[in-house]
């Protein structure tokens, strides 16, 4: 470790201390009311005991289902449907007007809408987080395709390669990077839509439940406990799931070489 | 992203493209005329109660009437205040954020792990502690907005004073430039391609959360607000009135605002073509 590094990290802990300390005076100075602004401890004592009953555990995996049966379902309708866009002209004219005149809505505009017609409740959830990860994977599929090289394809092919070859050693790889993107985004997106889906649509179970829920009954801390979990899974995802997807499949493909230099 | 309404804009002005301007016009439109016959045919077929899915026409007297008795207006101009305060606030504290991040070791150590630990959790989730901590209504709106829309404008804008080329610096500061003209003249154009992306991301980030937000803050007036209150009396035609309305200012705010400010400063000072 340089000590350029070193220096840099030491300076990100002294904020975030300096910062928790300014937050925990306040917190005990008494000028806002303890139930509103919890001291650190309190909230740390709120998650341990959160995690340690299960319940936190429980919300996280309801919501975090929510999320992958939404994404699942936009992963299998916005990928083949960006393929198909992709290599069929008509496919293309008549889905991207649609696409552009729906994208500008924010999904959680639908929640009213969709609470009429499928009643509070789970798929409310998973038909918000659909809504948001779709337009992020057909796009991104849709213009990895486009983007392929058309000198691979016709060297493939030159080589010999059927369709199906060229459709898997050539077309998927080269495009990958931009659905890799796409997974990304979609992911982020629907992790912003489950929350408030989650809040509008209540449902019993679920971390952006869990925060509104809290509200009613001015539990600061079990919010702030909540934030952290929603944050943390968040970042899991991204940094984990997301960079190790990368890794064994852009990455070993030699399709971006650039990435391979900041990891 | 390939939209196609530039497609249009450049078909437009030859009269020779007539004809090819209104194909591409007509194939435009065609799927909208598809999916609104198959809307039509599911509405008067009888299958769902016309309160939960109204045809076409119920959803166009609806509109035309609310937006006569000035209705909608008003939600509209509501929600767009609000939009705007909200990003106002995000621009300059952002930008103010980026550029000092971009430019002093210090403080990019210091603000980097605040943004980097807040930006990951999702802005709505924030809402109850913002309705807390600053009560129904107003102020927690456009706070919250302003809050969660400013993350992508500090990271681009930090991104963008850092990828300034040292040797344009350093050529400013050999030819005399003071710090001022230095910032004003080299640093300023150098990061603004990315300080547009950096407000594009965040305005966007606003108008998706700020629906979301007037639903939950009860805010008196507002499109979010408007299509949350139908819901109790199950003015299924009213809510999809004010989607409408919803998806035009967001159209409107990527296509007009958006390139048109692109065109005037980053293409004109030939950063990007």
């Amino acid at each position: 470790m340089t000590p350029e590094r070193m220096r840099t990290i030491g300076r990100a802990t002294l904020t975030l201390l300096a910062v928790a300390a300014m937050y925990e005076a306040l917190a005990r100075s008494g000028i806002f009311p303890a139930a509103l602004v919890p001291s650190l401890t309190v909230v740390g004592h709120t998650l341990v005991a959160m995690l340690a009953d299960g319940s936190m555990l429980a919300h996280a995996s309801a919501t975090l289902s929510r999320v992958l049966f939404g994404c699942g379902l936009a992963v299998l309708v916005g990928l083949p449907l960006g393929i198909l866009m992709a290599r069929f002209r008509p496919v293309e004219n008549f889905v991207l007007p649609l696409a552009s005149a729906l994208m500008p809505i924010p999904s959680l505009a639908w929640v009213p809408v969709f609470i009429l017609w499928f009643g509070l409740g789970n798929s409310v959830a998973i038909v918000i987080v659909f809504y948001a990860a779709m337009f992020p994977m057909l796009l991104n599929t849709w213009s990895g395709v486009r983007a392929v090289n058309p000198l691979w394809l016709r060297a493939a092919s030159a080589m010999g390669a059927d369709e199906r070859a060229l459709f898997w050693k050539v077309m998927i790889p080269a495009a990958s990077p931009f659905i890799i993107t796409g997974l990304r985004q979609a992911f982020l997106r629907s992790w912003i839509a489950v929350v408030g889906a989650e809040m509008l649509a209540a449902s019993d179970w679920g971390l952006g439940w869990v925060i509104f829920d809290a509200k009613e009954f001015l539990n600061a801390d079990v919010m702030l406990a909540s934030l952290i979990v929603i944050g943390a899974i968040g970042f899991a995802f991204e940094r984990l799931v997301f960079g190790s997807l990368e890794r064994v499949t852009v990455l070993r493909w030699g399709m971006v070489r650039a990435a391979k230099l900041k990891s | 992203m390939h939209d196609v309404v530039p497609a249009i804009a450049t078909a437009a002005p030859r009269p020779a493209a007539d004809a090819a301007y209104w194909r591409i016009v007509a194939r435009n439109a065609f799927p909208f005329v598809v999916v609104a016959a198959a809307w039509e045919i599911v509405a008067h077929a009888g299958l769902f109660p016309p309160r939960l899915f109204p045809p076409l026409e119920t959803i166009a007297s609806t509109f035309v009437r609310l937006t006569v008795a000035g209705i909608l207006p008003h939600h509209a101009l509501e929600t767009l205040a609000r939009l705007l305060a909200g990003f106002a606030l995000a621009a300059i504290a952002g930008v103010a954020v980026g550029i000092v991040m971009g430019r002093s070791r210090r403080a990019e150590d210091i603000f980097l792990p605040l943004v980097s630990i807040g930006a990951p959790i999702p802005g709505l989730a924030y809402a109850p502690l913002f309705l807390l901590w600053f009560g129904l209504g107003n102020l927690s709106t456009v706070l919250l907005v302003g809050f969660v829309s400013a993350y992508p404008i500090i990271f681009n804008t930090w991104t963008g004073v850092k990828a300034v080329k040292e040797i344009w610096v350093r050529s400013a500061q050999a030819m005399g430039a003071d710090q001022q003209r230095l910032f004003a003249k080299v640093i300023l154009p150098g990061a603004l391609p990315y300080i547009l992306t950096g407000l594009r991301l965040g305005l966007a980030q606003a108008w998706r959360i700020l629906v979301g937000v007037e639903m939950l803050a009860a805010v008196p007036w507002g499109l979010g607000w408007l299509i949350f209150g139908a819901r109790e009396f199950l003015n299924t035609d009213v809510m999809l009135a004010g989607i409408v309305v919803i998806a035009a200012i967001g159209l409107a705010l990527e296509k007009l605002v958006f390139q048109r400010l692109e065109n005037f400063t980053v293409v004109r000072w030939g950063m990007m073509t």
